[in-house]
């Protein structure tokens, strides 16, 4: 640019941004083959690659034994829950579903490809599975969910708060359902829980450890920042001690230590388990939440102050939304860590989806499957814990963090 | 500006011997000030002359140690009642909006009259929409304040402040985050809220709007007052040298 000529933009300067075309070629030329070193290490990843998806292909198809998983398959799923019993585990999955359409269709319309191949999944295992009755709940749970889904599209601004209400009142329902209520002549007889197993086991821990863990870290973290020193030394005291112990200390614990801080009172296994996971959880829970806190700049609390907010209308309505909107990836990175270490429950004697897998290890007739096995539960385990992670996502862009 | 209702010589707001310390700092050294209903006040000084901390005290975001403040009748003691009494009839504007970026513009300006005076949610949308098409935004609604320009942004929360109908407005530097080109549009707003009649205590440096709306002028100086009067006599005949200095540092380009 010459000094003496002024450079003004004319209208005709307004351009749009250069767009790059790449042919395949051109892409792989660039990315794959540009040196002779690039060339090379191309050349050998892609032999290593094949071999090894041509040996896992030839293991899976012709080697393995999946008879033991799909022989095993109700105990993989629900333990030793009685077979009578199940409708009652279909129904809540089958209500799960329709809450689960119902929801996407309400916040989700965006991700309608994600919408199909979810409410396709049913449908699928519906075709894959052997068993009759699976066959037929599987089939009623993909329809439970496309008729959410569907409703939702129809009455989205009235289903909003109907939705909400069923999510609450989703988890009594649950509990009722898979625990029963009444003895043997009730309609729904309880189901002891040293017969609740598997992946139902799993997931059970996991929501109720969510659910309780959630509310008390957020107190816990608020208590931490209380100016009464007594709370927020007692909330330091718990936290730190609590993140000063290994899990499995925390469930041997919960397990021996609850029955003689209440003699008298006997407390179910499960339900002890479940006590060690929300207590273990909660302490991390509230350093996460606590993390939020602190990225929320002081001119927040004073405009909340100067409007006359009281300090707890302040907490719920300015505060604790953005902290917690802040933290979404942590906390969902922590419940998936969360769903990942139920599997130490083994060790308090409880059989979810780790123990069953065990079990079905000592079966005589499956000896040295340990690879089927071991690859199942991890495809499981892999499916739940990548759901989670594609919610965060969604949730993350929904709220539009970093705008 | 306002000479009727100045001539009801009733102050709103009285503060006598206020005192701040910031540990051993001596911030606020006995400040004496009164407010006359519909006075609109500039406090103007170098920085760290204590004149933030000051309007803070007002509302009790900053404790003062000793002295007294009453405001509408109401002394602010460790009494939290009288403290959030006080902060319902008074406005405040910041210098860096301190919107509330999770909610809509509506949403900011509603939720204090909502959770605070308990109005309902179509009485107090509608007093927003009144108070943002004042401010010269009705089409901004329903954006997030991440969206707006920083003009727009001020006049957002000088709208939130005033959808509590304060009887008191205060601003501090309220200009002083902004672009230039979009000091203006806020400092309308404010001249606009001044001829209305609101009791106002304005900190800044923008002479101009001192010189055409304030009544009263104060000039702090390490946490005190040094001089006081109306426009005409602080831009024309400071009497103090460090009045003179500041004003010529500020005034000289």
């Amino acid at each position: 640019m010459s000094a003496n000529t002024p450079t003004v933009s004319k209208s005709a300067d307004v351009l749009p941004p250069p767009t790059e075309r790449y042919s395949v070629v051109r892409w792989l030329h660039k990315n794959l083959f540009s040196t002779w070193y690039n060339t090379l290490l191309t050349i050998i990843m892609l032999a290593l690659a094949g071999l090894i998806v041509r040996n896992v292909l030839e293991w899976a198809l012709t080697q393995a034994r999946w008879d033991v998983i799909t022989v095993n398959m109700r105990l993989f799923m629900v333990g030793q829950y009685p077979v009578n019993e199940l409708w009652r585990i279909w129904a809540c999955v089958v209500l799960l579903a329709f809450l689960i359409g119902m929801s996407w269709g309400i916040w989700g319309r965006m991700q309608r490809g994600g919408a199909i191949a979810f409410g396709a999944l049913p449908f699928l295992l519906a075709i894959v599975t052997s068993d009759d009755t699976s066959r037929v709940a599987l089939i009623a749970t993909g329809i439970a969910g496309v008729i959410g889904y569907a409703l939702s599209w129809r009455w989205c601004g009235i289903l909003q708060r109907a939705s909400i209400v069923g999510w609450i009142l989703y988890f009594p329902i649950l509990f009722i359902l898979v625990n029963g209520i009444g003895g043997g002549d009730s309609p729904l007889p309880s189901v002891p829980t040293n017969l609740w197993g598997g992946l139902l086991l799993t997931l059970l821990l996991t929501v109720v450890g969510i659910v309780f863990s959630f509310p008390i870290g957020v107190l816990l973290a608020l208590g931490r920042q209380s100016k009464l020193p007594v709370i927020s030394w007692l909330c330091v005291g718990y936290i730190e001690l609590i993140r000063g112990v290994p899990f499995i200390s925390v469930l041997f614990m919960a397990q021996l230590m609850l029955p003689l801080f209440l003699p008298g009172v006997t407390i179910d296994r499960v339900v002890r388990a479940m006590a060690g996971v929300v207590i273990f959880s909660a302490a991390y829970l509230a350093e996460n939440v606590r993390g939020g806190l602190q990225s929320i700049p002081r001119g927040q609390y004073e405009a909340s102050y100067a409007l006359g907010l009281s300090s707890w209308k302040m907490t719920l309505l300015i505060i604790l939304p953005q902290a917690l909107r802040a933290v979404i990836p942590i906390l969902v990175g922590q419940f998936i860590a969360l769903f990942k270490d139920t599997s130490l429950v083994v060790i308090v004697g409880l059989l979810d989806l780790m123990g069953i897998a065990r079990t079905v290890l000592a079966q005589p007739d499956f000896l040295g499957l340990q690879a089927e096995v071991y690859t199942f539960i991890a495809l499981v385990y892999g499916v739940f814990c990548y759901m989670m992670s594609a919610f965060s996502q969604r949730l993350e862009a929904k709220l539009h963090i970093g705008r | 500006m306002n000479a009727n209702s100045l001539s009801t010589a009733d102050p709103i707001i009285i503060c006598r011997d206020v005192h701040k310390w910031f540990g051993n700092y001596h911030a606020l050294r006995g400040i004496d000030m009164d407010v006359r209903r519909g006075e609109v006040v500039v406090v103007f000084g170098p920085s760290g002359s204590g004149k933030s901390t000051f309007i803070r005290t007002i509302n009790r975001l900053e404790e003062h140690q000793r002295g007294q403040i009453i405001v509408d009748g109401i002394e602010l003691t460790h009494d939290v009642r009288n403290i959030e009494r006080v902060r319902m009839e008074t406005g405040m504007v910041f210098q860096q909006f301190n919107l509330f970026p999770h909610l809509t513009v509506i949403d900011n300006i509603t939720l204090a009259p909502i959770w605070v005076r308990g109005w309902t949610k179509a009485q107090a949308e509608e007093i927003a929409m009144q108070l943002l098409k004042r401010v010269g935004i009705p089409e901004q609604a329903r954006k997030y304040p991440g969206q707006l320009s920083g003009g727009q942004q001020q006049r957002v929360a000088i709208a939130r402040a005033l959808a509590m109908q304060p009887k008191i407005m205060l601003f501090d530097e309220p200009t002083s985050a902004l672009d230039p080109e979009m000091i203006k549009e806020v400092l309308d707003v404010m001249v606009e809220l001044a001829e209305s009649g609101m009791t106002m205590i304005v900190v800044t440096h923008e002479m101009g709007f001192a010189r055409a709306v304030a009544d009263t002028m104060y000039f702090f100086d390490q946490g005190q007052i040094v001089e006081s009067g109306t426009p005409e006599q602080i831009f024309g005949d400071p009497r103090e040298a460090r009045t003179k200095l500041f004003l010529s540092q500020i005034l000289s380009h």
